[in-house]
């Protein structure tokens, strides 16, 4: 289970997000941005934010909850300080996106989906980012590497554990 | 307005954007003005020319020179040689442009783009998509106001009907019947959805034409809204194309600025607004209901139909949800007419269609060509065949949905009917070509992992059956499989096409299928002779060490689990037995002397 | 937008910038823009021509930059290209000459015979 969250701390990033869902009083179906937006606020939507759009906004917990844990872009659990996503469209898988998941993998020392244990780097497989003329592709952060070679990976890495 | 002597295009577009494409656009503008030339030479962003592969790309107005693969040195000598002294740098020239050396070839006329016919993406990678006056310039709005002005609902729905332009995204379906189904409906509210979730892995044809045309699929929008008496229209776009979002903002702005979204248009007593709406991260939301479930602000699964979205759609009212792709064509097919756009194209399947090349081939990119045009232009006179002399294997269109083709189809026509007969589909137009390298097993497996991974868990079909599906590959792929597991896949296959609930269950065992007709004799070296022929899947490789070995014994101290022995100078082996297939030795050796198999 | 004449108008406007971006045209127009050109003045005339163009709706004429055309002390130089007829070269160009050049020879298909490089010769 992760740790809570403390509610005092965070007393500006609920006010930002109440401000948010009382901006959309008039707008029809805002739970998903609602949900957009306070992952924007905190990073990931753990329970008490879940708990506190339930209040806010007069939707059970458990539709809140139902819908966080259906789409992928919503983490319950916080990220780390870099997100990698190895592209894993088909134009990337064709040309060997698995080896550099992979290598990734054993370089970082977790699995897919998972975050390092000093909360530096989470590793993940997306979905076509669209770029699939530079395949194989990853993204860390903002940042887009493109035609990677499995040999690049340690180097790339290295740059971000600085 | 300002008249510049030279335009200089930037392609805005992701792949290119990826590459760094608006850095190169800030250098331009900075070695412009340091010559004080900005007031001469106007650089501008579009949207996506198509060639990928070669990004950054960037042409040179009025010569029309292009240049590809571009970097910032490179833009420092463009600006001081072309730009300021009228020298084109043919070096950085796409080399195919570059035969003869006298004269640069014009962009028409080059192989990618000769067979390629622009209708969808008339306007990208040739006009600013963040300035509503280019489209305007490029004949923008002026079906709306034709519509609006001129004609009715009811003879606007025919002329689309009578056009034959069916639905990108995947199925097919007729347009202008989809809005005539939605027309007579009487309701306080009725809705226009532009389905841009586009989530096919490989496929980005939707997103390309939301970044270089955004204002094209406005337009469209509100056409349909006129035809089924709908004055809110909504665009449901993935989170994960950001440029694209944001184009769409600006334009959305700015038309609401010059008064062509809004209230009563061209004068009108037509009111027609538009919202963004994204999505987190769900395949299953590209189909229509549960796209619909997902705007609404619930979990995005399908459910039933009838009722159809044209009779109880978005919050119970009648609503129609059409492709970004298929929005594209509808203002040109009001300005020129249903027979121009039959011009193009097959009698059962008019008009063009997108097809975004991926995987093994020359020419990643994105290419529209008139329907009926063979696989076999597209892959080779287009797309330029497959890379490093590697023979061709397979095309995969349809994304998920769809299936393999092969060589003995290359010179089928492509349209909806003849891909849908092979076993594959249309789908949203991915082609991801595939060469010998490739493992087809692994293939079936991917996509299958995919649709496990995408089911929304709804019906029990695509729930359970696919799971148990990928887990029968997953055997075959270890060299576990038998052939009675051959027959349980496709028994299993078929029994999910004829019971999952919505499409995305529906097609799922189409690419194992497919590739269990076209590649049973893969299917069977997996299982019979427990080898994977491509080489591709770990379990069944073998790696060797061949006589190339200098005796380093780089690779033995690297080996986690100790399976490589050999004294120093001598030959190495490594122990089947041990070997875990990680693949650190092959990395780790500067001879290339380990191999796998 | 009340009226689709307000949106013509609009296009009307719009229209003239994206017109360089069309390379199908029969007519050329090639300035020499080399240090040498550039040197002589060839730059205010390339913008002359470009902005005359531009104004009198010239859809069918593109005028282009190009190097050093080889005759340095007659720069500037502006060479004429049409289909099935010979190239004119037209040197010393300054922007009066250029509005003539546009006026008399695109529009009215009447070459400047004074201006030409073989004016010079005789």
């Amino acid at each position: 289970m992760q740790k809570g969250l403390c509610v005092k701390e965070k007393e500006n990033e609920f006010r930002r997000l109440k401000e948010f869902i009382e901006s959309k009083k008039e707008t029809q179906g805002i739970m998903m941005q609602t949900l957009q937006e306070a992952q924007n606020i905190f990073g990931y939507l753990p329970i008490e934010v879940q708990k506190f759009i339930a209040d806010e906004t007069g939707i059970p917990l458990a539709e809140v909850y139902g819908v966080v844990t259906f789409y992928t872009q919503f983490s319950v659990t916080p990220k780390g300080k870099h997100k990698i996503g190895v592209c894993l469209g088909t134009a990337c898988y064709v040309k060997g996106a698995q080896l550099i998941l992979d290598k990734l993998s054993k370089e970082l020392g977790i699995n897919v989906g998972a975050t390092t244990e000093d909360n530096l780097f989470t590793l993940e497989a997306t979905r076509c980012l669209g770029c699939c003329g530079l395949a194989p592709v990853m993204m860390i952060d903002d940042e887009v590497y493109g035609k990677l070679e499995t040999k690049q990976i340690p180097e790339i890495i290295a740059k971000y554990r600085g | 307005m300002a008249i510049y002597r030279s335009h200089v295009l930037v392609c805005g577009g992701t792949g290119c954007t990826s590459s760094k494409s608006v850095l190169i656009k800030e250098r331009f503008e900075e070695k412009i003005k340091e010559i004080n030339l900005d007031k001469e030479i106007q650089v501008v962003l579009t949207g996506c020319f198509g060639l990928c592969e070669q990004g950054p790309i960037v042409i040179v107005y009025p010569e029309g020179t292009f240049y590809s693969k571009m970097s910032l040195d490179r833009v420092d000598e463009i600006v001081s040689e072309h730009l300021n002294k009228g020298r084109i740098v043919k070096k950085y020239v796409y080399h195919e442009t570059d035969e003869d050396t006298e004269k640069v070839k014009a962009l028409a006329d080059i192989d990618f783009y000769k067979k390629q016919k622009r209708v969808a993406l008339r306007n990208c990678g040739v006009i600013n998509p963040e300035n509503i006056n280019e489209y305007i310039a490029r004949d923008g709005y002026l079906a709306l106001g034709k519509v609006l002005t001129e004609m009715t609902p009811e003879e606007v729905i025919k002329l689309v009907k009578d056009s034959g332009l069916k639905g990108r995204g995947g199925a097919g379906f007729s347009t202008g019947m989809k809005w005539s189904f939605a027309a007579p409906n009487k309701a306080d509210q009725k809705y226009v959805i532009c389905n841009a979730d586009e989530g096919d892995p490989g496929a980005f044809m939707d997103r390309s034409v939301l970044e270089g045309d955004p204002h094209a699929v406005l337009e469209a929008m509100a056409i349909s809204g006129y035809a089924i008496g709908a004055t809110k229209g909504f665009i449901y776009v993935r989170a994960e194309y950001p440029i694209a979002v944001h184009r769409l903002e600006i334009a959305i702005e700015q038309a609401k600025d010059l008064g062509l979204l809004g209230k009563n248009l061209f004068g009108s007593d037509f009111d027609f607004d538009v919202e963004i709406r994204l999505g987190a991260g769900a395949f299953v939301c590209g189909e229509e209901t549960a796209l619909m479930q997902s705007i609404e602000g619930y979990r995005g699964m399908s459910r039933n139909k009838p009722p159809f979205p044209a009779v109880k759609g978005l919050w119970g009212k009648p609503t129609i949800i059409n492709n970004v792709e298929t929005l594209a064509n509808v203002p040109q097919i009001i300005i020129n007419g249903p027979e121009w756009f039959k011009s193009f194209g097959t009698e059962k399947s008019p008009g063009t269609k997108v097809f975004a090349l991926g995987g093994k081939i020359n020419n990643t990119g994105l290419v529209e060509v008139p329907m009926g045009t063979t696989l076999r232009e597209v892959i080779y006179d287009i797309g330029g065949g497959c890379p490093n002399g590697r023979a061709f294997k397979a095309v995969q269109t349809g994304g998920p949905s769809g299936g393999c083709l092969v060589k003995d189809h290359l010179d089928t026509e492509i349209d909806y009917d003849n891909l849908t007969a092979l076993g594959s589909m249309m789908g949203s137009g991915g082609m991801i070509v595939m060469d010998e390298d490739n493992c087809m097993v692994d293939i079936a497996r991917f996509f299958l992992d995919f649709t496990v991974d995408e089911s929304c868990g709804k019906c029990t079909p695509c729930r359970e059956g696919t799971k148990r599906m990928l887990e029968i590959l997953d055997k075959i792929s270890e060299g576990k499989g038998t052939m009675e597991d051959l027959d349980r896949l496709e028994n299993l296959a078929q029994t999910i096409k004829d019971t999952a609930l919505c499409g995305l269950g529906q097609t799922a065992p189409n690419p194992v299928l497919s590739t269990i007709r076209y590649f049973k004799d893969e299917y069977l070296a997996h299982i019979v002779d427990k080898t994977c022929p491509a080489g591709v899947c770990k379990k069944l490789l073998k790696y060797n060490i061949t006589a190339d070995c200098k005796g380093c014994t780089k690779c033995a101290r690297i080996c986690p689990v100790g399976a490589i022995t050999g004294k120093v100078k001598e030959l190495h082996v490594i122990d089947q037995n041990k070997c875990i297939k990680c693949g650190a030795c092959m990395d780790a050796c500067s001879f290339h002397a380990i191999i796998r198999k | 937008m009340k009226s689709l004449e307000e949106l013509k108008k609009l296009r009307e406007e719009s229209i003239k910038n994206l017109e360089m971006r069309n390379t199908e045209k029969n007519i050329r127009v090639v300035v020499g823009m080399a240090t040498c050109g550039i040197a002589a003045g060839a730059r205010p005339v390339l913008n002359t021509l470009v902005e005359e163009v531009a104004m009198r709706n010239l859809n069918d004429v593109q005028v282009a930059q190009t190097g050093c055309i080889g005759m340095c002390t007659l720069e500037p130089i502006v060479e004429i290209y049409e289909p099935d007829k010979e190239k004119v070269t037209y040197i010393n160009v300054n922007s009066d000459k250029a509005k003539r050049i546009v006026a008399e020879h695109i529009v009215n298909g009447n070459i400047v015979r004074e201006f030409t490089i073989g004016a010079s010769d005789n």
